[in-house]
């Protein structure tokens, strides 16, 4: 990649005996939209704070517009909007008060802040709310709101953890619909998310994390391509009969998971292998035919669900 | 990035930035600190200068109190005593906060602001609201001719000292706790409690047994109860006396500073 805005090379932290981040590189180049997809405790939230240019590192090199953010992390920070997994918003303010602190604490001026303000209301949808108390929102507004005053400094990289965490499907796809803009006005988006619908719609290119490392990287399809069929074929038979018929659909594709619920059955024609298994006389309570997802490579690459 | 923004002077001024936006939160409760900082010394002011004061100089006369009426004895402490309650309230609870319930260090950090003008910041504010409640007990002192106006005006740059000498430690130590309901509990039994008993607010601390003055010599309120005492009724301390007391609270300010920026530092790159 020729001069990426973040480079990463063998980061690790550790926690006391505990390995949080183990030994990871990628590289972020400028307008791209980069995803960490992981489970809880893959480690996503500490490279995050890394990147953001709060917390130390054990070992490993960090480059951000060509800076280390440890020794620089005032002036790398003020190329940075960051919006932490948890809205950290000041309740007692309203919605302008928050945003007009937080650009003051990048030494903005009142002039620029009070413009600004205006614009990132109409981005957040927040006009109606500008003079309300920040604790009297919805999850989905603080959420936009953070967003926003991540935004008020007009930053190069977005920093985003787990942006759509706790939001009901709507507030969720308000939200992907406002990145989606960010990401088209070339804004460099660096997100993590458990959800791989989100990874999938948001981003260019991501790692896949697990336990601290890097399990795969590359674009939501190519990574679908390079570790999952076309398409899967869901089949259940009730809890106690999955495990029973398994050794026999097995045969059957090219590769099949067993969940506790049901069973994913891999292949590029799923309604030639649903019929395949009726004419067998296995007959599933229920079948569903769908594209492989980014779901489906994490199962194959750590044997185990994203949402646990 | 915005070409407005200029990292060099937010090296400079970050601390200020952080005290202007606890002073707009600070400014939601205006009425209920005006009440407190209004209501808190009358009633002091009342109760000992009208009924205990009247008791005590009917027993001994001034003469315990090197000729000083009773309540004017214990304003001094009284004004510090207030300066050190108010900047308590305005580090202990932002820091907690801060770190904890709210979590807005970590917003403002991820910002060019530092940990260290963070606690800078939080400090600055405290003193503020310290300066602002002593400004109030001050001018109650001298309408309720308790002190006369003049050269008793020390009383107030001293409490505030006083209080700025304990607030530095409280900063480090709010920044240090993870649980913060014992160290409610220890604080204010064990440290705000003993110290106001014991610290020569009410008595000179020469009259307690010899083993109860050490809770005197550590106390900040001590210091600065002395040296208010000697700044408004010439209560006869000696110079060297006077040095120690204000050296005592400066080295206790900046070693509290010294660890408490240091503390935020470390906390907010965990």
């Amino acid at each position: 990649m020729s001069n990426p805005l973040i480079s990463v090379g063998g980061l690790t932290k550790v926690f006391g005996d505990f390995t949080a981040v183990n030994g990871i590189d990628f590289d972020v180049a400028k307008g791209e939209s980069f995803g960490l997809l992981g489970p809880n405790g893959a480690g996503k939230s500490t490279t995050m704070r890394i990147l953001a240019a709060t917390s130390t590192r054990t070992s490993g090199t960090v480059e951000i517009l060509d800076k280390d953010p440890e020794q620089f992390g005032p002036l790398v920070r003020a190329h940075l909007g960051v919006v932490p997994q948890q809205d950290n918003l000041d309740g007692e303010l309203t919605v302008t008060e928050n945003l007009y602190i937080y650009g003051r604490y990048f030494g903005l001026s009142k002039k620029f802040i009070k413009g600004k303000i205006e614009e990132l209301l109409e981005f957040a949808q927040l006009e109606e709310k500008r003079d309300v108390k920040v604790e009297a929102l919805s999850g989905g507004m603080k959420r936009r709101l953070t967003i926003a005053r991540g935004l008020v400094s007009e930053p190069d990289i977005l920093l985003l953890d787990e942006p759509t965490t706790g939001l009901d499907p709507q507030a969720r796809h308000i939200l992907w619909d406002r990145l989606f803009r960010l990401k088209e006005q070339g804004v460099t988006l660096v997100l993590t998310t458990h959800f791989m619908d989100e990874a999938e719609q948001l981003c260019d290119r991501l790692v896949v994390m697990d336990n601290g490392a890097i399990m795969a990287e590359g674009s939501p399809s190519g990574l679908i391509k390079q570790y999952s069929s076309k398409e899967v074929l869901e089949v259940r038979f009730g809890s106690d009969r999955n495990k029973e018929v398994a050794p026999q659909l097995s045969q059957m594709c090219e590769r099949m998971e067993t969940l506790p619920d049901r069973v994913l059955m891999y292949t590029e024609d799923g309604e030639a292998l649903l019929e395949e298994i009726t004419k067998i006389k296995l007959h599933p309570t229920t079948s569903l035919v769908r594209r492989s997802s980014l779901e489906d490579v994490f199962l194959r690459l750590t044997g185990r669900t994203l949402i646990e | 990035m915005n070409a407005g923004i200029d990292v060099p002077q937010i090296q400079r001024f970050g601390a200020l930035y952080i005290a202007a936006a606890r002073l707009k939160s600070m400014s939601k409760w205006r009425t209920i600190i005006a009440a407190v900082d209004v209501g808190n010394p009358l009633f002091y002011l009342i109760a000992v200068g009208i009924g205990i004061g009247v008791l005590v100089e009917q027993g001994s006369g001034t003469s315990g109190t090197n000729g000083i009426k009773y309540i004017a004895f214990i304003a001094p402490a009284l004004l510090a005593n207030t300066a050190i309650t108010g900047i308590m309230d305005e580090t202990v609870f932002p820091t907690i906060e801060g770190f904890k319930w709210r979590k807005l260090f970590f917003a403002q950090n991820s910002t060019p602001i530092t940990g260290r003008q963070i606690a800078l910041g939080v400090y600055l504010a405290a003193l503020c609201r310290a300066i602002f409640s002593v400004s109030i007990y001050y001018i109650l002192l001298l309408a309720f001719d308790v002190v006369n106006f003049g050269i008793s005006f020390l009383l107030m740059p001293i409490a505030v000292l006083g209080g700025g000498a304990f607030g530095a430690l409280m900063l480090f130590a709010a920044a240090k706790i993870e649980k913060e309901d014992q160290f409610f509990n220890i604080l204010g039994r064990l440290v705000i409690m003993p110290m106001f008993l014991f610290s020569g607010t009410f008595f000179p601390l020469s009259s307690m047994p010899i083993y109860l003055q050490p809770i005197g010599w550590i106390s900040p309120l001590w210091h600065a109860t002395e040296l208010g005492r000697e700044a408004a009724f010439d209560y006869g301390i000696s110079s060297t006396m006077l040095l120690i007391h204000l050296t005592f609270l400066i080295t206790m300010l900046v070693t509290g500073l010294k660890l408490a920026t240091r503390q935020f530092e470390t906390r907010l790159a965990k």
